[in-house]
Parts: C-alpha cells; structure tokens; sequence
C-alpha cells in the first residue's frame, strides 16, 4: 500500500471518528455513530498493518486476539452499576499503552522516522516526553480512581501536609527533566520522567473524594485524549492527533459540565480535600435535635396512591443498591393507577457523566421520561410527591439558602417545593459533603429509613394490597 | 542496394542509441529532481509540527461543537466510545511491532498491542450494550 493511500485511509478513519461522536447527538442515530466507530478503528487497524515494510504480522494478530478476547468477555460481564470504574480502568490502559509505545519509539527511533539512537529529533523528543508524561499521570491516577470507585482505595480524601506543594515541586521535575533529556538524550532521564509521573498521578487523585469522581473520570478521559494526540505528534500521524483532539475535548467538556453541576471551579475539584476537616467540622451535630418524619413503605404507598403527579429523584445510592429495577417495578404500579411519573436527573447524580440515565435505562425506563436539571426544576412546584432514592446533597436546599455552607450556588433540584418529598436513606447521616440536609426536617418530608431496593419492594408490596 | 540498407541500419541504430542516451539522462535529471524535493520537504519545506499544530488545533474544534451536541443521557456511552477510540494509539504500537529493530522496543509495542486492543474491544462492547438499553424502550 503506498504512502498516500495510507495517509487518505487514515483521513477516512479520523471521519469516522468524527461521526462516531455526531451519532451521540440522540438514541436514535447512536448506533449508526458506533458502527462508524468500528469501522474507522478497523480500517485504521488495517491500513497500518500494510504499510510497506510491515512485518511480525503473527505477532500483531495474536497480540489484537489476546486484548480483544479479554476486553470482549470483560465488557460483556461487568454489571451496569460497575460501569464507572471500568471505563476508569480503561482509561489506565489507554495510558500505559502511550508510555510503551513511547519507550518503544525511543528504543527504536529509526522505525519511526524520528532520528537515531541517541540522536533523537529535539521536536519529536518534546512531544515523545510530553506523551509518555500525560500516559503515565494517566495510567496510575485512573488505577486509582477505579480503586476509589471499587472500594479497594478508601472513597474519603487522602491529606496529607505538604501535598500540593509537593505535587507542584514534582510537576516542575518532570519539566525540567524534559529539558534535560532533550540536551542529553539519557535514556535513563526518560525512565525518570516516567517514574515521576506515574507517581504524580497517584498523588494527584488520592486527595478527591469518591463523590468528584465524575469529574476526575472525565478529565482521565481528556487526559488519555491528549496523551495519543501526543504520540500523534511523535509519530507524525495525523490520525492519533485528531481522534486525540476529540477524545481530549470530549472529556474536557464533560468535565467542565460536571464542574458547573456542582458550582466548583476545575481547580477547586483537582486540589481535593472536599469533605474533609474543614468543611465537616463547621456544620456536624448542629441540627440533630430537630424533630423529623419518620415514614414506613406502607406510608408512602399511601402517598404515592394519592398523588397526580410523581417526581423520581436518584443519586449514588440507587446506583450501590441496585434498585433500578425495583423502581421501576413500583413506578409502573403507580402509572397504572394513573400517576404521571417523571425522573429528574442533575449533572453529578451518581459516579460518572450520565451515570444515572444507564441505569434507568437498563431497567426499562421509557427515556422520554428521564428529564434534566434546567427540564424539570420548574415542574416541582406542581407536583404532589417527589421520591428522592438515594441522593442527598443534589436536593439541600442550603445550597440556595445558606452562603456559608460548602455547597452554596451549587445548582439543585427543588424537591422541597412539592407537595411532599419522600426521603430514602439508610441513615440521618450527612451526604458526603459532611453537610446536614435541612431538608430531612422539613414538615413536608418523610424520611424512609433503609435500603433503596428493599424499600421499593415493601412499597410494591404495599401497593399490590391495597 | 544492400550497402544503402546497412548504411540505413547503422544511421537507425545510431538514432536509437542517442535516443536511449537521452532517456537515461532525462531519468537521473527526475530522479535527482525528486530526491531534492523529498529533501526540501523534510529539511527546507513546512515542518510537520506546523502540518500536525494546524490539524490539532482544527480537531479540537470540530470536537468541541461535536461534544456539546451530545445529549445529557448518553453522557456514559460517549466517554465509553471516546476511551475505544483514543485506543487508536494501537497504530503506534503496530509500528513498533512490525518496524523496530529490537526485541525491547518489538515488546513493548506488543503490550501496548495487547492494551490497546481490550481497550477497543472492551470500549465498543460496552458502549454497545449501554446503547442496545437505550433503544429497546423505543417500541413500548
């Protein structure tokens, strides 16, 4: 295959890409986008295998069946509440497989058109280092994100003293290093770089708290974005730079939405600490003593009987019950007996962009009635009952009211403007901002206290004999 | 008679060799012309750095206005999909299989060959499932 063909099937792959994303734009056109999606990885996949000189062509399809078994039978297995720290853990990969073929790409530069050993181009060593750099920070701060969003790394901030300036002091390292490695071409400057950052990213993820994963996933997103469109650059492929571009921009977007959801600014979220001592201790045991409405699922089964109009309010919790299904159960009950039933969902419910809408879909909900923020926030003002199951600080009210709360301008559903509010927590604890929710004393709400799945089922039943 | 044709034989042949004369220097004047503009475009003509900026550059764009269209509710299948794509570093990897000349950089590039590809799989599997769900409730 020559030259030039390559490089035109290259550009009909990035297309493909491109449409790919456009297909995302509504359910209906998003499997037609995926089918792009396939098709531009394959004939990428292809055109490189038979670029002139190309050989080991045993070792590349074993190497493709090996992957591509594993991430087959993985995706096919995992459950759909698990999918936050799946596509962390993707993202590790993305990151580790941009260090090695960096160091391969340095190991052999010639392959790559880029120099001699130990007369590397200084452009492509720039690019080659900012690559590996942005890998590594990739590959060890998605593994621990996936290990937050897993359990195996507690979910709560890791502070310690010193931890930003050290952070910078590393990120400077890492610059500096760059420059060196580009006057000297040590290989051992590279690995340097490598070691340095992949505990960079360690550090820089270890101080967020579970709850700003959404934002954190979608950077790594951006990240591993930017890591290929420096290889790119590197291998002078137009191909890696734009479909890293768009990966990059995708996740800079979703991070920048996920921001915005939660009136913090992106700097706010990357230096971490959210919950920890300062914010916990101004707020704790202060309104304890207030009386709150304690409710039984035959109780709101009575409510919900009664109401016009229902308005579902999931978080997290919904999402670590697994009580999609049940939900959905109970609110197909309640649309029998004439209720219209709507879902609300704000930007950061659950652990990832778009968390909740998977799971709502998955268990059958029709997705015109899955509504956003700005769609629904108006509507609660005529709604008899709002069922919030397993959220928390996404419906404080102290986010409008209270400017000295952590939270204050954070954009929230107004649960409380409905006729009732039904509250499903395991507990009277705080959500993980540390923050009470004043909500929970309210006269119009009642709390169900207990498990999300198991107190849709008792209201089902509940519904079922009455 | 016989004296005139081989006199015209000889002038024939004498053309011919001329001619192929010329042809072989039209050939090494091309040649060296084209080595000189494969030299002009890597030593003196754009650099790719500028070819790859400009391109970069655009792509953020094009990805900018393509991401903001994507609707809220299928927010987790597009980071599915954009994490199958990024694996399109497996092009590299590819290289460092087929074209290197040492066995640490060839396995190298294996693993990322193997990284890259549960990552493609992986990615379009799951996008793909999350998607089937979105779709099945059209018809009720």
């Amino acid at each position: 295959m020559s030259m030039t063909v390559s490089l035109l099937a290259y550009l009909v792959s990035s297309v493909c890409c491109i449409m790919a994303l456009r297909g995302l734009s509504g359910p209906q056109t998003a499997k037609g986008g995926l089918i792009f999606g396939i098709v531009g990885m394959a004939l990428a996949i292809v055109t490189t295998m038979f670029m002139p000189q190309m050989q080991g062509f045993g070792l590349i399809v074993a190497g493709i069946a090996i992957g591509g078994a594993i991430g087959a039978v993985v995706a096919k297995k995992i459950a759909m509440t698990d999918l936050p720290q799946l596509v962390a853990a993707f993202h590790s990969l993305v990151g580790l497989a941009a260090v090695m073929i960096a160091a391969a790409a340095f190991g052999s530069p010639a392959a790559y058109g880029i120099g001699e050993h130990g007369n590397i181009h200084v452009g492509s060593l720039i690019e080659m280092s900012l690559g590996v750099a942005i890998g590594a920070i990739t590959f060890t701060g998605s593994i621990i994100a996936c290990g937050k969003l897993q359990g195996f790394i507690t979910g709560k901030p890791i502070v310690f003293k010193g931890q930003h300036p050290l952070n910078a002091l590393l990120g400077i390292g890492v610059v500096v290093m760059i420059v060196l490695l580009c006057m000297t071409q040590s290989p051992l400057l590279f690995w340097a770089i490598v070691v340095v950052a992949l505990l960079l990213g360690v550090l820089m993820i270890i101080p967020i708290g579970g709850a700003d994963m959404p934002v954190i996933v979608s950077m790594l997103n951006s990240y591993s974005g930017w890591a290929a469109a420096g290889i790119g650059f590197t291998l002078q492929n137009n191909l890696l730079i734009i479909v890293g571009a768009l990966v990059g921009a995708s996740g800079a977007i979703l991070s920048y939405i996920m921001c915005k959801g939660m009136n913090r600014s992106f700097f706010n979220v990357i230096l971490g600490g959210f919950g920890g001592e300062a914010a916990a201790g101004g707020a704790a045991a202060v309104k304890s003593d207030k009386p709150v409405k304690i409710g039984s699922a035959d109780d709101a089964a009575f409510i919900l009987k009664n109401a016009a109009s229902v308005v579902i309010v999931p978080g997290y919790g919904m999402a670590v019950a697994q009580a999609q299904h049940a939900l959905r159960e109970m609110c197909d009950m309640l649309k029998k007996n004439g209720t219209k039933v709507r879902y609300a969902i704000h930007p950061v419910a659950g652990r990832m962009p778009g968390h909740m809408n998977v799971l709502l879909a998955e268990a059958n909900v029709p997705y015109d009635e899955v509504l956003e923020l700005e769609d629904i926030n108006r509507d609660f003002a005529q709604t008899d009952v709002a069922f919030v199951i397993g959220a928390n600080d996404i419906t404080n009210p102290a986010a409008k009211k209270d400017p000295a709360s952590p939270i204050y301008g954070m954009p929230i559903l107004d649960v409380e403007s409905a006729g009732t509010v039904l509250f499903i927590k395991r507990s009277l604890g705080s959500g993980y901002a540390g923050i009470d929710n004043e909500l929970f004393f309210y006269d119009n709400t009642m709390m169900l206290l207990g498990d999300a799945k198991a107190m849709c089922e008792g209201v089902i039943k509940a519904l079922e004999h009455s | 008679m016989s004296s005139n044709v081989s006199e015209r034989a000889d002038k024939v042949q004498g053309t011919m060799q001329a001619l192929n004369a010329q042809v072989a220097d039209l050939i090494n004047q091309l040649s060296a012309s084209e080595a000189a503009l494969a030299a002009a475009q890597h030593a003196g003509g754009t650099p790719f750095f500028v070819i790859g900026l400009t391109v970069f550059v655009l792509a953020c764009f094009v990805g900018y206005y393509v991401v903001w269209r994507v609707t809220p509710a299928l927010h987790s299948p597009l980071m599915a999909v954009t994490n199958a794509i990024s694996s399109v570093i497996i092009v590299g990897a590819l290289i460092a299989v087929g074209l290197s000349d040492n066995m640490l950089s060839k396995g190298m590039g294996f693993l990322a060959v193997v990284l890259a590809s549960v990552n493609i799989f992986g990615g379009f599997i799951v996008t793909q499932r999350m998607l089937a769900m979105f779709s099945k409730k059209k018809k009720k």
